[in-house]
């Protein structure tokens, strides 16, 4: 991250991600907890993750529990003891602490697909329009989104699953460690074009930090953001013919 | 599709096989493969194919046996418990030599074990946990990629042997994400050409030909004779189905051998071992049915110990000492239980092996 670049701040206490499949939301979700930890994130005095996630049984934030608690962000996950290998579809109880709690910024990280999204129904009393910002991640790398068409069949798949509407979209196009700078690109053109048929705002642009060189991006975006591939151990895209 | 893009493994294999031409899905869902039958279900009918969920992992492989002996390309899915269940079947396929495509996104073990990935199942997939006298080609791919190109393949392969494919994953690999670039679909068989395509079938479509597709074989002779035909078949499977990668093997101090998910790590591993001075090679084997024991012709002679590296207790290593004959000594890295060794204790316990046979 450029030593200068001021992470955008959410404009309510409550950040809800939702998104496709490998769009990226838990790589967002807890770059962006670790950013704002660093960075300050007035005027809450505390920052959580409460990680929704059941649909995928790998690759969830709560595996990331250890690296955010040290940076001061509790995480919030499944009942059994932030259990990381369960493949059961229930959440604490206690997740809807950080959401009552007024002192606290809250990010929730909701599971893949539509069929994700609808966990949330059960907290619907507690994400008031006013306090709750909606983002959705998009990755027009996706077969499935990648174009406005797909983005804004997706968009409303979620929103009618969890009853509430997206206010923006986070442009987090990305070939994993084959990310350049035109694929964020064709991710921001596309975002545009959805967010001019549907009134909602381009939130940020994301790229993945140490594959993209920051020069390339910020200057270009009026919110860029760093992701971290907190998620993705460097083995993974160790490549076989 | 000619540019890449970003895909989930199970959604990946799904996407490939239907390009590869298959139109019937059967299956039953179970962590960590679920999104397999979830697409399928969604995706299968676009392309005019069926997809229908069994009431258990016994009845998707009986329905896949009716959907081949009718001459139709039918694909099953599931993960280790899954699969186990699954082979009565396997054994009734072979016999019967009916075409289908099989993966096995394999998870920790044994009984319902874990969700994480293993590779525990390498003995019931190369060995065959079915009864009797049957071998069925199996495939361990390391990236999406190569995994796609497989699937994509297999049916046809399946149909050229008369005889089950299985593809054998680990849960990471379909979870994992990776840029992936997808073949061109190849066209389907249509149900008129099957009479044509697979005399053998039960097509139900001819006059006067009839088509007998059976297990069951009550006189000793004919069943000799029928498992001697089998065993003439898995013969030049032998020779024609073998694929393995090799890197430095001619020069390695230490040569691994490793497939799937394990694969990866160890490619890291060996990066580190270079950097420290060690030069290692590998024997990646793609095939693990048949196993490429000539591989381990190429091996030179600065190797000091052959490591087979996996994540089971050690059930590859004993095809591994084949391979070997004795030249060198054999030795295991393992974890198990769904639990990943690092790179950095891959590295440290080669060392220690090649300290020890010094």
């Amino acid at each position: 991250m450029g030593e200068a670049l001021r992470l955008r701040v959410p404009e309510r206490r409550i950040l809800v991600v939702t998104g496709h499949y490998g769009s990226g939301k838990t790589e967002f979700c807890v770059s962006l907890a670790l950013g704002l930890a660093k960075q300050g994130h007035r005027p809450y005095e505390r920052l959580a993750l409460a990680d929704l996630d059941i649909i995928n049984p790998y690759f969830r934030s709560r595996e990331r529990r250890a690296q955010l608690e040290r940076a001061g962000v509790p995480v919030y996950g499944s009942a059994y003891g932030h259990e990381v290998t369960a493949e059961i579809p229930e959440l604490a109880a206690n997740i809807k602490a950080p959401l009552v709690d007024a002192g606290c910024r809250v990010i929730v990280d909701v599971g893949g697909n539509d069929s994700g999204a609808l966990v949330l129904r059960q907290f619907g009393k507690y994400l008031r329009p006013g306090e709750t910002l909606n983002l959705c991640v998009v990755n027009a790398n996706r077969p499935e989104t990648r174009d406005a068409e797909g983005v804004m069949e997706h968009l409303r798949a979620i929103e009618a699953n969890m009853g509430m509407r997206v206010d923006g979209l986070v442009n987090n196009t990305h070939l994993l460690r084959e990310t350049d700078a035109a694929c964020v690109g064709k991710g921001h053109a596309l975002c545009e074009e959805v967010c001019r048929r549907t009134g909602l705002e381009l939130w940020c642009d994301c790229y993945p930090r140490g594959v993209v060189s920051a020069d390339e991006i910020e200057g270009r975006y009026a919110h860029p953001m760093p992701l971290g591939l907190y998620m993705r151990p460097a083995w993974l895209d160790i490549g076989f013919q | 599709m000619s540019e890449k893009v970003l895909m989930k493994g199970n959604e990946a294999f799904a996407e490939a096989v239907i390009r590869g031409g298959v139109r019937f899905y059967f299956g039953y869902p179970i962590t960590p493969q679920s999104e397999i039958p979830e697409f399928m279900s969604r995706e299968l009918p676009k392309w005019g194919g069926k997809f229908l969920q069994a009431e258990s992992e016994l009845g998707a492989i009986n329905m896949a046996y009716g959907c081949g002996a009718a001459g139709g390309n039918g694909f099953i899915s599931s993960s280790s418990p899954g699969i186990a269940l699954m082979q009565e079947g396997m054994s009734f396929l072979c016999s019967a030599e009916v075409p289908v495509v099989l993966l096995n996104a394999s998870r920790g073990g044994p009984g319902i074990g874990s969700i994480q990935p293993g590779q525990a199942d390498y003995n019931q997939v190369t060995r065959g946990g079915g009864n009797g006298d049957y071998k069925m080609p199996v495939f361990a791919p390391a990236s999406i990629q190569e995994a796609i190109d497989i699937l994509y393949d297999a049916p046809a392969l399946a149909d050229q042997w008369r005889n089950p494919v299985m593809v054998l994953v680990d849960g990471l690999m379909g979870q994992m994400m990776e840029p992936v670039l997808m073949p061109e679909p190849k066209k389907p068989l249509e149900s008129a050409d099957i009479p044509t395509v697979k005399p053998w079938a039960i097509s139900g479509s001819e006059k006067g030909t009839r088509s007998v597709v059976k297990s069951l074989r009550l006189q000793p002779e004919v069943l000799e004779e029928h498992v001697e035909h089998l065993f003439e078949k898995y013969g030049r499977m032998e020779k024609e189905l073998v694929r393995v990668e090799t890197e430095n093997v001619e020069n390695a101090e230490v040569v691994f051998v490793a497939f799937g998910t394990m694969a990866r790590l160890v490619k890291e591993a060996m990066e580190i071992l270079e950097s420290q001075g060690v030069k290692a090679g590998m024997i990646r084997p793609i095939s693990l049915w048949p196993y490429p024991y000539e591989a381990f012709d190429k091996i030179g002679k600065n190797c000091k110990a052959v490591i087979s590296a996996e994540l089971s207790m050690g059930q590859m290593v004993q095809d591994v000492k084949l391979g070997v004959e004795g030249r060198w000594p054999v030795r295991l890295i393992h974890r198990v239980g769904g639990m990943l060794p690092t790179s950095l204790d891959i590295v440290e316990k080669t060392r220690k092996i090649l300290e020890e046979v010094r």
